[in-house]
């Protein structure tokens, strides 16, 4: 990253627009001292992925590259950067803020969207085929509903049906 | 005392042997669960894509448990922690509460905020009691080495496990590993992740990371590995064979899940616990279980 960032080409509500976002409440508090980025799993084999600069880039105001960009979906979302943190900025909680406003700024990861569809269709992350309660019942277990129908009703009511591309 | 079992999204379909050896393990300790199939994936996909519409899914589950007056027990780390979180959330505001509760009448349920959560690991560790298991070990594995994996959201956040094990250095699973009469190696970064959340998003980092812990039990020449969620054991023993493959290496180290392994010590079968379903063979290691019996 050598480019000379213009800071008047930012977003500087961006960084409120976070706040205001359930899990984004402790941005502000980042004083940068990296203990986040030391302490990250995939920064130490993906260098790309660096919570301590994307909060940076935050709070300055990078919107576009914050949400467009992959990094925030390389959170594994294994908490020890939110243990660490010793200005409780919730780092792992600022990641799915971060996911949550992508998604109505209209951005959907696509991996966030096959899972979406098939909780949305089925009420569960994988379809429960006759095969599989076939196996499940040679196995010696229980029998499952394929489909719970309320969840389409709950996703419908949250407003998320518009991102499923639907079989009705 | 009876539970509601969930089962969540991955253990009915990929997870079976931990559903299986669970379901026989909870059965020989006097355990009783009840299968509620009207249960859905527990929300924690939805979370990243909107928080709320996490909570309405979430909370459905936990209203339907308490509908009929039961506690839940779970078997994923990531049920329990989006479970216990959006507990923890919708009684801590009763503003939220009101609003997801507004959704729910849609499909006529309610939250109240009546049931516990509790993983069936904790629930071994903290409810029924370590030296309780130890009295009903019939075969002590006391030449075996099993390495202990946690899991990410077995034990973090603190926010959501505040009253349970410490989230750097926890000790509950090893106890509960000891108390077959296994011994539990301690290894260098014990608290690594298993990449699992991020298999979607970058499979060759994901990989990387299962890698290198599958590194480092090599090291501690463990005689297995032991899972308490079935996304960290897809990692580790689902894809253990394509790891070795892509980067020429060779680890065989089965991954048992912890019902698998107490279930050897109580005296049950290995094929009633579902070893024909680990996709690390484990036969090596059972002939040495074996051996230790004789």
């Amino acid at each position: 990253m050598e480019e000379v960032i213009d800071l008047s080409k930012l977003d500087k509500d961006f960084k409120y627009q976070v706040v205001r976002e359930p899990g984004g409440e402790g941005l502000l508090s980042c004083f940068a001292c990296g203990t986040c980025a030391a302490s990250c799993p995939v920064r130490e084999i993906d260098d790309r992925f660096n919570p301590r600069r994307l909060i940076r880039m935050a709070i300055l105001g990078m919107k576009d590259r914050v949400l467009q960009d992959e990094f925030i979906y390389l959170c594994s979302g294994c908490y020890l950067c939110q243990e660490r943190c010793p200005q409780d900025v919730g780092i792992t909680e600022l990641m799915t803020a971060l996911r949550n406003i992508a998604v109505r700024e209209g951005y959907l990861h696509p991996s966030f969207k096959a899972q979406l569809e098939f909780v949305y269709e089925f009420g569960r992350l994988y379809e429960l085929t006759e095969f599989e309660n076939k196996k499940r019942k040679k196995n010696g277990l229980p029998e499952l509903n394929a489909v719970i129908d309320e969840v389409k009703t709950l996703l419908k009511e949250a407003g998320l049906s518009k991102f499923v591309e639907v079989k009705e | 005392m009876k539970y509601a079992l969930f089962l969540g999204c991955t253990i009915p379909v990929r997870g079976q042997n931990y559903e299986i050896s669970a379901r026989r393990v909870a059965k020989e300790l006097g355990i009783e669960f009840e299968d509620i199939k009207e249960f859905s994936c527990c929300g924690f996909p939805i979370k990243s894509i909107d928080k709320e519409a996490q909570l309405l899914i979430s909370a459905r589950n936990l209203a339907i448990a308490e509908e009929r007056g039961l506690d839940i027990i779970t078997l994923c780390n990531a049920c329990t922690i989006t479970l216990q979180e959006a507990k923890m959330e919708l009684d801590g505001d009763e503003e939220l509460k009101r609003k997801i509760n507004e959704k729910l009448k849609k499909i006529g349920k309610e939250y109240k905020g009546t049931v516990k959560v509790r993983h069936f690991a904790r629930f071994l560790y903290e409810d029924y009691t370590v030296d309780k298991i130890k009295e009903k070990v019939k075969k002590p594995l006391s030449n075996i080495k099993a390495a202990a994996h946690y899991g990410c959201h077995f034990i973090r956040p603190t926010e959501v496990y505040r009253d349970f094990d410490d989230p750097e250095h926890p000790e509950s699973l090893d106890k509960l590993i000891e108390a077959t009469g296994a011994k539990s190696p301690d290894y260098p970064d014990k608290q690594r992740c298993c990449g699992g959340g991020i298999l979607g998003i970058k499979e060759e980092d994901a990989l990387l990371m299962t890698k290198e812990k599958l590194d480092d039990i090599k090291e501690v020449g463990a005689d297995c590995m032991i899972s308490i969620c079935p996304f960290c054991s897809i990692m580790y023993d689902g894809n253990q064979k394509k790891i070795e493959k892509t980067y020429e290496t060779e680890y065989k180290i089965p991954v048992l899940y912890y019902p698998q392994l107490l279930g050897l010590a109580l005296g049950i079968s290995a094929e009633e616990l579902g070893f024909k379903q680990n996709r690390v063979k484990a036969k090596k290691f059972l002939e040495k279980v074996e051996g230790n019996g004789s």
